[in-house]
């Protein structure tokens, strides 16, 4: 009971995704890149590879002979959008270090898309329908962050104090747990279980402003990010932005986390200059998101683990 | 000074300790909301009480490796409430009370070779093997030829067991017990 067995190490080799499994990943790239292909969305690929990096308190870069592996095309993509090339996509391949679990996987497949000219309201219409074009027709309903907090997890996230967070959570929290902090853990465990309950495609919308990665922010009190996450049964998907393009602000939020990093003894990374230069060219005014295709594929499939729809997990490639 | 463990190596069966106390990682996921922080949250169960609880840790935390080993030993006797063992290598004795022996007496046969589970050079534990041989001391005695009718009669065992035995078995004979279930599965051939 207490000697858990261990996987024969002669067996490892094998993938960990049956027939199904493959077959349903080759099936929902095809679906993905139809979707886009009958709506003039350029198919675009950017480098893997890059000198810089985007700092984040919590996404790690995975280091490669001085430079990094890409965690998300997104300021390659924004760099040809500052060009001229109108609306594109790409599916590509995004590392990040550490992230290993039942949804996740340190390389994963990232479908990436932006809308130049729409606002982030349009591309969470768009969002529901290519979800529906390979899922099938679904019910969707959104949520705006504080009315979820308040009837799934009894809180308020802007207002309450932090004592009022930690009692609405199922189990204590970690020491020393900032109060975002403790709103993720809230999402995770009261928000998306109810998610997860009700079915169907299901927005949230206005994040904490602290939240907005690189999304434009209302400053109406309490201010909100303009970005939206997308989730099916409980699991997210797609993640979509009114994209900031306010190159000034954009260098702020880049150091600021590098800054946060730093409390937190993790390396200051690289910012991507050219990123910031296409920046202070100008980026039109646009809308993006991000779609986690293992996750779509783990859907399409009917599994509730990425080791499912993936030939070989980090773990044994 | 203790190994650490990061939110990477909090997997099932990894042992840790926490609150001063040993504990097994039955289950551990990794949790993360996409523009948030990383969480792994894990399902502990105590290796003395057999408690289970949940514990989540940010993944900049660390956690000791509890100082747990598993060890071949052997079982000496039973004197007033407590189970001797000793490591057959060394020589050197552990002690186990009866609830950290728990349902595992049922299965103990003086001389015979079981796993102890020590804690800082403690004994905490012991396991039986998954199946055990162990003679029958009393039971009814057994009707020939009675193979496939199902039915069953108490027999009690050399440990002080009782099982459930088919009525063709007789008082003296050695069965083959599944210790996990405590269910007869055959009889054992000498």
């Amino acid at each position: 009971m207490w000697n858990v067995p261990r996987s024969d190490p002669e067996e490892l080799w094998r993938p960990t995704a049956g027939p199904a499994g493959l077959a349903a990943r080759a099936a929902t790239l095809k679906r993905l890149r139809d979707f886009f292909a009958a709506r003039q969305v350029l198919e675009v690929e950017t480098p893997l590879l890059s000198p810089g990096a985007v700092p984040d308190e919590s996404i790690e870069p995975v280091g490669c002979a001085g430079w990094y592996l890409s965690t998300s095309p997104e300021t390659a993509m924004k760099r040809l959008l500052a060009a001229g090339s109108g609306p594109i996509y790409q599916i590509a391949k995004a590392f990040r270090a550490g992230e290993a679990g039942q949804r996740h996987n340190p390389e994963f497949t990232m479908l990436e898309w932006y809308r130049p000219g729409w606002s982030w309201r349009e591309l969470m219409t768009e969002s529901a329908q290519l979800l529906q074009a390979v899922l099938g027709a679904m019910p969707v309903q959104e949520w705006t962050f504080a009315a979820a907090m308040r009837r799934f997890a009894g809180v308020d996230p802007f207002s309450d104090p932090e004592e009022a967070l930690i009692r609405a959570l199922p189990f204590p929290p970690p020491e020393r747990l900032d109060r975002l902090g403790l709103l993720d853990l809230l999402l995770t465990e009261r928000v998306e279980p109810a998610f997860q309950e009700a079915g169907g495609l299901v927005f949230l919308t206005r994040f904490p402003a602290e939240r907005a990665a690189m999304a434009e922010i209302d400053p109406t009190p309490p201010a909100t990010a303009l970005r939206f996450e997308l989730y099916v049964r409980g699991m997210e998907l797609i993640n979509g932005y009114q994209e900031l393009t306010d190159g000034h602000e954009q260098a702020t939020r880049l150091h600021q986390a590098n800054r946060k990093r730093a409390t937190l003894n993790l390396p200051s990374l690289p910012v991507d200059a050219h990123f910031l230069a296409a920046l202070r060219s100008g980026l039109p005014r646009t809308a993006g998101a991000a779609l986690g295709v293992d996750r779509l594929v783990m859907l399409a499939l009917g599994t509730d683990r990425i080791a499912d729809v993936l030939a070989f997990p980090t773990d044994r490639a | 000074m203790s190994d650490m463990l990061n939110h990477n190596q909090l997997r099932q069966g990894v042992r840790v300790e926490i609150d001063d106390a040993p504990w097994i990682i039955v289950d551990a996921q990794f949790v993360k909301p996409g523009k948030g922080q990383a969480f792994t949250k894990i399902k502990i169960k105590n290796l003395i009480d057999g408690r289970v609880i949940e514990r989540t840790f940010k993944s900049s935390e660390s956690v000791i490796k509890a100082d747990v080993m598993d060890k071949d030993m052997q079982f000496l006797y039973h004197d007033a409430g407590f189970w001797n063992f000793m490591d057959p290598a060394s020589y050197e004795q552990s002690v186990l009370d009866e609830k950290q022996v728990g349902d595992s007496h049922f299965w103990l046969k003086e001389q015979e070779t079981y796993m102890v589970t020590l804690w800082k050079n403690r004994a905490i534990a012991v396991m039986p093997p998954s199946f055990v041989i162990l003679t029958i001391t009393k039971c009814d005695p057994g009707i020939k030829g009675d193979t496939v009718s199902g039915a069953t009669k108490p027999a009690t065992l050399e440990t002080g067991a009782e099982v459930k035995v088919p009525l063709f078995i007789n008082e003296g004979e050695k069965i083959r017990v599944d210790t996990r279930t405590g269910q007869y599965v055959e009889r054992a051939k000498e």
